[in-house]
């Protein structure tokens, strides 16, 4: 929503209150704003969206959408390198991508502050796997901050920059869906007025060829060394006593539900989780009688306390998957039964595709031929469930292309006769170039279908090169799909609306025949994006044959022995028009 | 009847708005001093699955998630999500509903049956529910996308706060040219009986 259309409160002659109520997200943009931020690049991914987003309502700061996560990494780094603050922001497994910059930029450290915030998704809110990164810390030697609320998200923003310029090193900033997208109360500051360092050639620091990567190992450890001893005396490492039988180690949401589990134990909470406070910790384990350790996924604090010699309990008790909760911890510690749902059985209501989603016609078209599908991220696999089935796999970004070039190296040619992969625009800007180019030089016959809705839908709209519009809106240079796949040596490439379901299906079968590779752009702009002016649909003279509830539209309800549309959810598609053999499916009459 | 230290849990379907709900309480508690945290649901399950926010209101709130068995108030915008909450409402708690129902994918394939009286029956039944045609109302008052501000003119009932500040807190949070539709959209839930 933009800002601006709003009324301020102002106008009611209320004066708008400093402090505010904030995501976290938004606070790390403000901390990073505060902090004198000059660039921020990043790419977006579901619990770390937002953080950029709101970046880029603060005027001085450039701001961008990168195509992926690495390239994220680079741009902030060589800013950073350049002498500006910087950062870059992604989800949990975008730091996989972004991972080889990340290492790297542990040895040469930086030249202004960079800071790398990273969401992790446990329980899987919006994802395919429940990584830690507290690990990233470790492997790449890169110290590790974590707040535990949207005020703690601003301060240690802030924090992370001055650290980083300090240590001479980047900054994890770790979050998790709950302080990501939990909304709590913020006091706001100035911005600091800092101006980007003068460049400087320093080739022993930056070219990190063997010889001098060896020197900057060196440094790095050293680094760490002192960090680990200033770690005990840094006021965001925080003991407060209270009833000594019980005391707990933890971080960020972790710490606010043993607030509210165990009001009376002790607490350690680290604000910095790697590298760890073990002076501290020690100190701790000496005053309270048992000590335990609530960290969400892996027991990664409580593996290195014991290794450093501290008895402690915490993973026998919490369990390695899923969010903990107030409930959990009463129940693990205090043996409090966890409440239980009525057990009354309810229908599941999965998420699925949107009324009128262009996505829906291409996946009935596929569901209808049968073909297996190497799927990918993004809304579209929401295809995978019933009744469209149409997903044969799902794995990581852009990983559709080469999963379906592997296929028919195990199977066979004949094999993609029936077999195809498909993946989004962002997807495939993303990390679906290279694949594609590897399918063309090692002569697969494999066939592409790229579903070009012109945004990074599953997150909440975020432009992308192709889109034709930068994260502010601006006209930017569009990458043209189609040249783009032609130059990789696709010498087929198929453009389709994909509401024409008879094209799609002849396209498809067309395509899939081809002994090699071909590319299919299907390109409508997302449903909520281009809403449609058409009336709802409407269906006279129904004869219950099931048709059209194959298209999985939440918008068509069976009712006793006829279908209805709802017309509260229709956008008005026609898709169940075309598929409806007895054409008792209309355009409906729009309503005064 | 009316408390300012509470547990709410919103649900509904993705994409029906209660992100505004909540952001609008938010605004509301912040407004009148005192300590708040909501937890939001984004991503994948905006795409039409079960969303729920926990907004937690008072002077100490810690966890930004409200504990089953502990919600003073449920607002559900979808009557079959009512009852998938219900475990989340403490003794005595209230259920806000709108009548509305949206046939998951399960129900629309045949997979599933949908409840027949979903706020009547177990596991609702134990518990205190105002239903609300909140969908008419709001179409009434201009769009019906205003649902969630007919639901919080119902919920405003037991609340303590004066009517101007609900009004702010709209204000604040709505695109200005909706702004009449959702305050009448709001005096419509506040009203109704």
């Amino acid at each position: 929503m933009d800002e601006n259309k709003l009324i301020s409160a102002e106008q009611f002659g209320m004066p708008l209150r400093e402090p505010q109520l904030m995501l976290g997200n938004e606070a790390v943009a403000r901390g990073a704003w505060e902090a004198g931020v000059h660039v921020v690049s990043s790419y977006p991914g579901t619990p770390s969206t937002e953080i950029t987003e709101a970046a880029a309502k603060y005027e001085e700061v450039d701001v961008q959408w990168a195509p992926n996560e690495k390239v994220a990494a680079e741009v902030a780094f060589g800013a950073a390198m350049a002498g500006a603050r910087a950062m870059t922001c992604m989800k949990h497994v975008g730091v996989n991508v972004a991972a080889d910059p990340i290492f790297t930029a542990a040895y040469t450290g930086v030249n202004g502050g960079l800071v790398i915030c990273c969401a992790d998704d446990p329980a899987m809110h919006s994802s395919q796997n429940e990584q830690d990164s507290r690990y990233y810390a470790r492997a790449a030697h890169i110290p590790m901050l974590e707040p535990a609320d949207s005020q703690e998200c601003l301060d240690y923003t802030k924090l992370a920059f001055e650290l980083s310029e300090e240590l001479d090193t980047p900054v994890f900033l770790r979050l998790t869906t709950r302080i990501s997208h939990a909304r709590s109360i913020v006091k706001q500051g100035k911005r600091e007025n800092i101006p980007v360092k003068t460049y400087r050639k320093d080739m022993m620091k930056y070219v990190m060829m063997p010889a001098m990567a060896r020197k900057r190992h060196v440094h790095v450890e050293k680094r760490e060394s002192f960090l680990s001893e200033a770690a005990n005396q840094m006021p965001i490492n925080e003991i407060t006593m209270r009833d000594q039988e019980i005391g707990v180690i933890t971080s960020g949401a972790c710490y606010q539900y043993v607030r509210d589990a165990l009001p009376n134990a002790s607490t350690l909470k680290l604000g910095m989780v790697y590298p760890m406070p073990m002076k501290l910790i020690k100190q701790f384990a000496g005053q309270v009688k048992r000590l335990i350790v609530i960290e969400e996924l892996e027991g990664l604090l409580e593996k290195d306390i014991r290794a450093a010699g501290i008895a402690c309990e915490g993973k026998n008790l919490t369990g390695l998957q899923g969010e903990l909760s107030v409930e959990s911890i009463k129940h693990a510690l205090l043996g409090t039964p966890m409440p239980v749902a009525s057990g009354v059985d309810l229908p599941a209501r999965p998420p699925v595709l949107c009324p009128g989603c262009p996505h829906r016609g291409v996946f009935y078209a596929v569901s209808k031929l049968g073909l297996r599908v190497m799927g990918d991220i993004g809304c579209y696999t929401l295809a995978a469930l019933p009744p469209l089935s149409a997903m044969d796999a799902c794995l990581c970004m852009g990983a559709s292309i080469g999963m379906a070039s592997g296929a028919e190296r195990a199977q066979g040619k004949a094999f993609s006769k029936g077999t195809i992969a498909v993946l989004g625009d962002s997807t495939f800007l993303h990390s679906g170039i290279a694949p594609l180019i590897d399918a063309v030089y090692n002569r697969q016959s494999i066939t592409v279908l790229i579903l070009d809705n012109r945004i990074t839908g599953m997150t909440g709209h975020q432009q992308n090169p192709a889109s034709g519009l930068d994260i502010r809106n601006q006209p930017a240079p569009a990458v043209d799909i189609q040249k783009l796949c032609e130059s990789c040596g696709v010498t087929r490439v198929s453009i389709v609306d994909p509401f024409d379901l008879k094209a799609v299906e002849k396209v498809l079968k067309e395509e899939t025949e081809r002994d090699e590779v071909s590319v299919i752009i299907a390109r409508r702009a997302c449903a909520l994006l281009e809403r449609s002016t058409t009336p709802p649909y409407v269906i006279d003279g129904c004869r219950n044959c099931g048709m059209c509830l194959k298209l999985a539209c939440p918008a068509i309800e069976r009712r006793e022995k006829q279908v209805v549309i709802n017309a509260a959810l229709c956008i008005g598609c026609g898709m169940c028009a075309q598929v409806c053999p007895f054409k008792a499916i209309k355009e409906g009459v729009r309503a005064v | 009847m009316s408390q300012l230290s509470f547990d709410l849990v919103i649900v509904g379907v993705g994409g029906q708005g209660t992100l505004l709900a909540s952001k609008i309480i938010g605004k509301l508690a912040l407004s009148a001093g005192l300590g708040v945290k909501v937890s939001e649901v984004h991503g994948m399950s905006q795409r039409g699955g079960s969303v729920i926010t926990h907004v937690r209101v008072g002077d100490a709130v810690h966890a930004p998630l409200v504990s089953l068995g502990a919600a003073d108030y449920l607002i559900s915008f979808e009557a079959l999500e009512a009852a998938r909450a219900a475990a989340y409402l403490k003794e005595g708690g209230i259920a806000i509903v709108n009548t509305q129902r949206i046939l998951p994918m399960p129900v629309i394939t045949g997979a599933a049956a949908y409840p027949a009286d979903p706020l009547t029956g177990p596991p609702l039944s134990d518990h205190v529910v105002e239903a609300v045609d909140a969908l008419t109302l709001a179409v009434e008052a201009g769009s019906q996308k205003a649902v969630n501000l007919v639901l919080l003119g119902r919920l405003s009932r037991h609340l303590a706060f004066e009517e101007e500040a609900w009004k702010h807190a709209i204000a604040s949070s709505v695109p200005r040219a909706t702004f009449a539709t959702n305050s009448k959209a709001f005096e419509a839930g506040r009203v109704q009986a």
